[in-house]
Formats: structure tokens, C-alpha cells, sequence
């Protein structure tokens, strides 16, 4: 029943998968990691951003393509966010774990609900021409509509991570989250610095939703499976290490399918939480923690 | 505090009265099958405010409480045809002891970690129920209610007062321990963990108590689901907008009070209501969201804290 062949393939695609996962859990990493904001609504951005997909893609474009044009749309969607929660809950202060995680726990929700209202408990999904087809190799046959999604995450990791090392405002961000009074002494203004970088997490989250789309078929109460697997991968990486990421999806990625392929699909939702439960209990900082 | 001792007690058993009487006069059962609800929201939502409201650990698995404790009813019903009595005792110590687990996790995990954490507990749990044969798995099981016992007419009605037996309890529990030394202690670590540590409260075993207590009465509000709806599965029982309601009641009530939440549920929960029945049950969730979100921004310390500004301001 369990042969070597099979844990082959179950590896290759936990790999595939693993890819897409960090690249779903960057925008997270840079949110919450960098920048120590509870945002529980990330995947419901993401899903978000998939259903904008979708209704591009109804309308001819191609799902990377809109992916890619709603890349500004939710950059600016990001900094507003942050600039409504920065005035509301960081600037007063108090309290604002408990309050600042179910306002995020209710914007969750206003979307959810707002896309179900929008486009019904339906799940859908779009159309290209590398959706459908699959890439043979020898007795196994690799989903292209998983290869694209791959080549994209790879690309879209790549990026944020060299955005974020060399670029002027890259490492300004990750200043800000080393050590803000000292940036403040300098001159700068951290909280600008984080709205842009929230704008950029956003941003990024609208391609990943894109990717989402093209992965699977999508419905409005996706984000709930994705709550766990983007925080399994952001706490499992290390709050805010790049390379963690992509290291903790693989891990993910690999697990998830190993357990699909010897135990069935109804075991797969609990891996990601599964394996958060067994990160924070034994090493809170992940792997790569700061 | 002290002084309104009498009063509280006075008030309950005038709660629980009132609600017996009604079980005998008013024919309509659906004003009980709605009102069960409602009283069982307030009863997670007095449970949630122990130890998010006091101490400030955000519990996003009000579920994983509810749903073991709905669970341990069927197991305890297909077994050996326990009673209901029997069924809310043991669902409180299966979820209590979930909560012992819980409040140890807060050993290591604080703020959002702990919240996801939560989170997990839901998932895994669901998942459990999914995969085991004997509770139905995914297609869930249908239950037979036993005739109800010599003064009800109804098994709903029966329920309705047993759910209001058990929200005098909860907020009882929550009263005491908002006004003894403990409430004092989980508000230390509300405020700042490290000081209320230096200052030598035992802050691990106040939190595993707060968890405890929170979980075993979630467990037991959880146990009459089963009869309640006469089928169980695991998708709805495990359905994370338990989670959220039981969240956002405390939070438009105001969490500093144990009469906070009460309030806030009653009125959410009666809304919730009113808006499945007349409009939809997505715009149930959506009111849920929206409310919560308005008051966590524009009032953050509740419709008690409004009440409060307004006396000041007099």
C-alpha cells in the first residue's frame, strides 16, 4: 500500500506546496513578524484578494496579471488599515492586545461575510490556460496550475527578501522593528515606516490571493484553514526571518502532504495547527528567532 | 460589592422563577427555542469574561470548550443513556480539565500566541470528532430526547430552565471571583504580568484557575446542545462564530463587570436572533462583526463604561 514511489510524490508535491504556503505567510511574516501587529484578518485579505482575481479574470485577465494590478490597490488598502489601527489602538496604548486582536478578529469576520453576501457560499475559481494541464514525469503527473503557483511564490519570496536587506526603506523597516526609539532618535518617523511596510505586507498578500485562486478553487470561509497554516509558518520561521519562511512552509508543506497521502484528507486541516501547538509549546521562537 | 450581596442572590432567584413560571404559562415553544440560545450565549460569554475579560488572555476557543463538552454528552448518552444531570457534570470536567491544559500553555504563550493558539485547540479538536467513528464522524448523529421530567410539559422548556439555572451559576462564579482575591490578582496580570509577579501574585495558578473555571462552565453550557437540537456534528459544533460571539459580548458589555457580559449578550444574542429570523443568517455573523468592531474602536470599555461617562459627566 505505502510504497517508496508514493512518499516520493508525496514529498515533491509537499515541496510545490510548501513553496505557496510561505509565499501566502510572507505578507504575515512582515505584519506580524516585523512589525508585532495581531493581524488574524491576513487571510481573509488574501481571500480577499482572490475573489478581486476572480472577478478580473471574469472580465479576460489573467490571474497573475491581476494579481499583479491589484498589487497597488491593496498596498494603499494596507496602509489605511494600519493607519486606522495605529490611531485607534497603538497610540492610546492601553489595552491594546485584547482590543487590537478582535478588531482584527471582527474585520475578519466583516469580510467573510461581505464576500459571501457578494458572491454566496459558492466556491470558484478561474480560468487560464495552465489550469487543467499537468506536467508528466515518468508515472507522476504535477498539477501546472501548481508549478505557476510555485514559480510566482518563488519569485514573489525572492523579492521581498532582497527588497528587505538591500533597499533604503527595506532595511529602514527592519530597523523599526529592532529597535523604534532609536529610529526615532535619528530623525525618522517609525510610524511612517510601518504604514508603508504594512501597505507592502498588503500588497504582497493580494498577489498570494491570486496565487490561492489559481491553486484551488476558493470560498469566503477559506481564510479559516489559512489562519492556522500562515501562523504555523510565521511562528514556526522565527517572527520575521525571510529565510525561516521559506524553511518553516517547506516543513508544512511536506508534513501536510505526507500525512494526505498515509492518513487521508480529513486529518490534513490539523497539521498546520497541529504543528503551531507543538512550535509554541517547545520553541516559541521558531526556528530562526530573533 | 459586598453590600449588593443580598440583592444579587434576591435577583437570581427571581431569574430563575420568573423563568420557571414561564415554562408552565406560555405555550409558544419557539419563545423557548430562542430564548435557550440566548441564555446559553450568556453563559459563554460570563465563562470567556473570567479569563479575557479579568486577565486579559484573549480565548478564541470558546469551541473547542463547547463542542467537548456537547461531545462528552453524546459519548455519555450512546454509552450508558446518562442523564442530564450526569451529562453537564462530566462535560464541566472533560473542558475543565481542556482548560487546565490551556492555562498551562499560558506558562509559555502570552497575547496573540495564546490566542492562536486557541485557535488551534478548535481545529484539531473538530478534526478528532471528523475521524472518530463512534460519535457519527463528519455526518454527525441523531439523537432521541427521553420523555422530560414530571413538572415539564417539554424537553425545550425543561432546557430553557436548566440553561438559566446554569447562567445563575456562571455569573455567580464570575461575581466571586471578580470581587475576592482572585479577580484582584487576574487584574494585576491584566495590567502588567511582570509587575503582579514581583509583587508576589501567583500568577501561573490564578491563570490556571481563571482557564479552568472559563473552560468547565463553556463545557457545560455545551452539554444540553445535543438534546437540545437532537443531532450533533462536528462542522457546527466546532463552528469558530461560537468563539467570536463569545468574544464580542464582553467586549460591547464591558469586560470589567461581571454584569458586562450579560448585557452584552442578552442584547447581542436576542439581535442575532432577530436578524436570522427576519433578514439572513449571514447578516447574523456580519451584525457580530460590525458591532464588535465599532465598539472595540469607539467604545472600549463597553456599554457599562458608557454608562459610567454618563454619570461622571452628570
Amino acid at each position: 500500500m505505502f510504497s517508496l514511489e508514493l512518499l516520493l510524490e508525496a514529498i515533491l508535491f509537499g515541496v510545490l506546496l510548501g513553496c505557496f504556503y510561505a509565499a501566502v505567510s510572507i505578507g504575515l511574516s512582515v505584519a506580524f513578524g516585523l512589525l508585532d501587529v495581531p493581524h488574524i484578518a491576513h487571510p481573509a485579505v488574501m481571500v480577499l484578494g482572490a475573489y478581486c482575481t476572480f472577478v478580473l479574470g471574469r472580465l479576460g485577465w489573467d490571474p497573475i496579471l491581476a494579481g499583479i494590478a491589484l498589487m497597488p490597490v491593496f498596498f494603499l488598502l494596507g496602509m489605511a488599515i494600519y493607519r486606522f489601527y495605529y490611531e485607534t489602538f497603538e497610540k492610546r496604548g492601553t489595552d491594546a492586545g485584547v482590543r487590537g486582536l478582535a478588531f482584527f478578529f471582527g474585520l475578519t469576520l466583516i469580510i467573510e461575510v461581505g464576500l459571501i453576501l457578494a458572491f454566496g457560499v459558492d466556491q470558484r475559481m478561474v480560468e487560464a490556460d495552465y489550469i487543467g494541464k499537468s506536467l508528466k514525469i515518468g508515472d507522476m503527473r504535477i498539477p501546472m496550475r501548481l508549478l505557476v503557483a510555485f514559480g510566482v511564490a518563488v519569485t514573489l519570496t525572492a523579492a521581498l527578501t532582497f527588497y528587505l536587506s538591500r533597499t533604503f526603506t527595506g532595511r529602514a523597516i527592519k530597523a523599526v522593528a529592532q529597535d523604534e526609539p532609536a529610529l526615532r532618535l535619528m530623525g525618522a518617523n517609525p510610524v511612517r515606516i510601518k504604514q508603508r511596510a504594512f501597505g507592502i505586507a498588503t500588497g504582497v498578500t493580494a498577489l498570494a490571493g491570486a496565487m490561492l485562486i489559481i491553486v484551488g478553487p476558493v470560498d469566503p470561509s477559506l481564510d479559516r484553514v489559512y489562519i492556522g497554516r500562515t501562523f504555523a509558518v510565521v511562528v514556526l520561521a522565527g517572527l520575521g526571518s525571510m529565510t525561516g519562511t521559506v524553511a518553516a512552509g517547506l516543513i508544512l508543506g511536506i508534513s501536510e502532504s505526507i500525512v494526505l497521502t498515509l492518513f487521508g484528507a480529513s486529518w490534513a486541516p490539523a497539521v498546520s495547527f497541529g504543528l503551531l501547538l507543538i512550535v509554541l509549546g517547545l520553541r516559541p521562537q521558531g526556528l530562526f528567532g530573533r | 460589592m459586598k453590600r449588593n450581596g443580598a440583592g444579587f442572590w434576591i435577583g437570581a432567584a427571581v431569574a430563575v422563577g420568573l423563568a420557571a413560571l414561564a415554562a408552565f404559562t406560555v405555550k409558544n415553544e419557539y419563545v423557548f427555542f430562542a430564548g435557550y440560545l440566548v441564555l446559553m450565549s450568556i453563559v459563554l460569554a460570563t465563562a470567556w469574561n473570567i479569563l479575557g475579560g479579568y486577565a486579559g488572555y484573549v480565548n478564541f476557543g470558546t469551541p473547542a470548550f463547547f463542542g467537548l463538552g456537547a461531545y462528552t454528552s453524546v459519548v455519555l448518552i450512546q454509552s450508558i443513556g446518562a442523564p442530564l444531570a450526569v451529562q453537564i457534570l462530566a462535560a464541566a470536567v472533560m473542558s475543565g480539565l481542556l482548560g487546565l491544559g490551556a492555562g498551562l500553555m499560558t506558562l509559555r504563550l502570552r497575547g496573540i500566541f495564546f490566542a492562536i493558539a486557541t485557535v488551534a485547540l478548535v481545529v484539531i479538536f473538530e478534526t478528532l470528532f471528523i475521524n472518530w467513528r463512534y460519535t457519527g464522524g463528519a455526518t454527525g448523529v441523531q439523537l432521541l430526547r427521553p420523555p422530560p421530567l414530571p413538572p415539564f410539559e417539554s424537553y425545550t422548556k425543561m432546557l430553557f430552565v436548566v440553561m438559566t439555572v446554569l447562567v445563575v451559576v456562571a455569573v455567580a462564579i464570575a461575581r466571586w471571583i471578580q470581587t475576592s482575591w482572585i479577580g484582584r490578582g487576574l487584574r494585576a496580570i491584566r495590567d502588567s504580568e511582570e509587575a503582579a509577579e514581583c509583587s508576589g501574585v501567583p500568577t501561573l495558578k490564578l491563570k490556571v484557575l481563571a482557564c479552568t473555571v472559563s473552560g468547565a462552565l463553556m463545557g457545560a453550557a455545551g452539554a444540553p446542545m445535543p438534546m437540545y437540537l437532537q443531532f450533533v456534528e462536528p462542522a457546527s459544533t466546532f463552528n469558530l462564530n461560537y468563539g467570536i460571539a463569545a468574544l464580542a459580548s464582553p467586549m460591547i458589555g464591558g469586560t470589567a463587570h461581571w454584569l458586562g457580559p450579560v448585557i452584552g449578550a442578552t442584547l447581542l444574542s436576542s439581535l442575532q436572533q432577530i436578524v436570522t429570523v427576519t433578514i439572513s443568517n449571514e447578516m447574523n455573523v456580519l451584525v457580530v462583526g460590525v458591532l464588535l468592531v465599532v465598539f472595540v474602536v469607539a467604545a472600549p470599555d463597553g456599554i457599562l463604561g458608557l454608562f459610567k461617562k454618563l454619570k461622571r459627566a452628570k
